[in-house]
């Protein structure tokens, strides 16, 4: 049985584990062989923003697991248009190929999905 | 309908896992079904079995165990969640020399396979953060 999944990051990254934890979910559901989306929005946008150096503040790599995730053959990665403005963020600059979403087309979006998990 | 449950806000900072419990404990008056709650990130603090509330405050995790035991509720805490947080299960609790383990009854500890299991097997997948 295969579903398709949509997890919507918005947290930051570093910000407690919650980031990882939810990493661990996406890993265990596209281990489990189902469909797995990824939408960005919010703070959550900064989680794929390049040259993190998270080590140096003794705290885990989670961009590094992010890149791993294509091994997993999780390759659509979604992004809300206007969270990455408000950062001044680029499509440009971030670790993955990523297809901005309007805010207004989120909700549209979210609908082609068989369970939306929130992280 | 058959619903699969997660959690994951704690007990004392916010009322997402009161929520939950009322929203679980009215599905199944109405016969609805609900095939597993998952406790993940800060929601394994449900399970904590030396949770003291003072006498006159909500006991939430006592009430989550007796609401467990008249439904038959499968209640699964995350284990890697739940050993960051110090919610230690008995064979764990053994291996690192405690005295006991921590989980209150009717919850039991198991992995994110099983919250995959429930989220698909569920009609649907209702989270309260």
């Amino acid at each position: 049985m295969i579903k398709n999944f949509l997890f919507v990051m918005s947290q930051a990254p570093h910000d407690g584990a919650g980031v990882q934890e939810t990493l661990d979910i996406i890993l265990t559901t596209a281990a489990f062989d189902q469909s797995v989306s990824l939408l960005f929005l919010d703070d959550g946008v900064l989680q794929l923003h390049q040259r993190q150096q998270s080590e140096k503040v003794g705290l885990k790599d989670t961009a590094a697991i992010f890149q791993a995730l294509q091994i997993y053959d999780v390759h659509e990665y979604f992004v809300e248009s206007e969270s990455l403005q408000h950062r001044g963020l680029k499509p440009g600059n971030l670790i993955l190929p990523v297809q901005e979403v309007y805010r207004k087309d989120i909700n549209a979006l979210m609908r082609r999905f068989d369970r939306v998990i929130s992280a | 309908m058959n619903f699969a449950i997660q959690i994951t806000c704690s007990p004392y900072a916010g009322n997402g896992g009161l929520t939950a419990f009322r929203f679980i404990e009215t599905a199944l008056q109405m016969n609805h079904q609900v095939n597993r709650v998952f406790f993940y990130k800060e929601g394994v603090y449900h399970a904590f079995k030396y949770n003291t509330p003072p006498d006159d405050e909500l006991q939430l995790t006592a009430q989550w165990s007796a609401l467990a035991e008249r439904h038959d509720l499968d209640l699964v805490v995350c284990i890697s969640a739940a050993q960051r947080r110090g919610l230690l299960c008995e064979d764990e609790a053994k291996r690192q020399g405690k005295l006991d383990d921590d989980v209150a009854a009717g919850f039991r500890i198991g992995g994110l396979g099983q919250l995959l299991e429930a989220t698909l097997t569920a009609d649907r997948f209702v989270e309260f953060s």
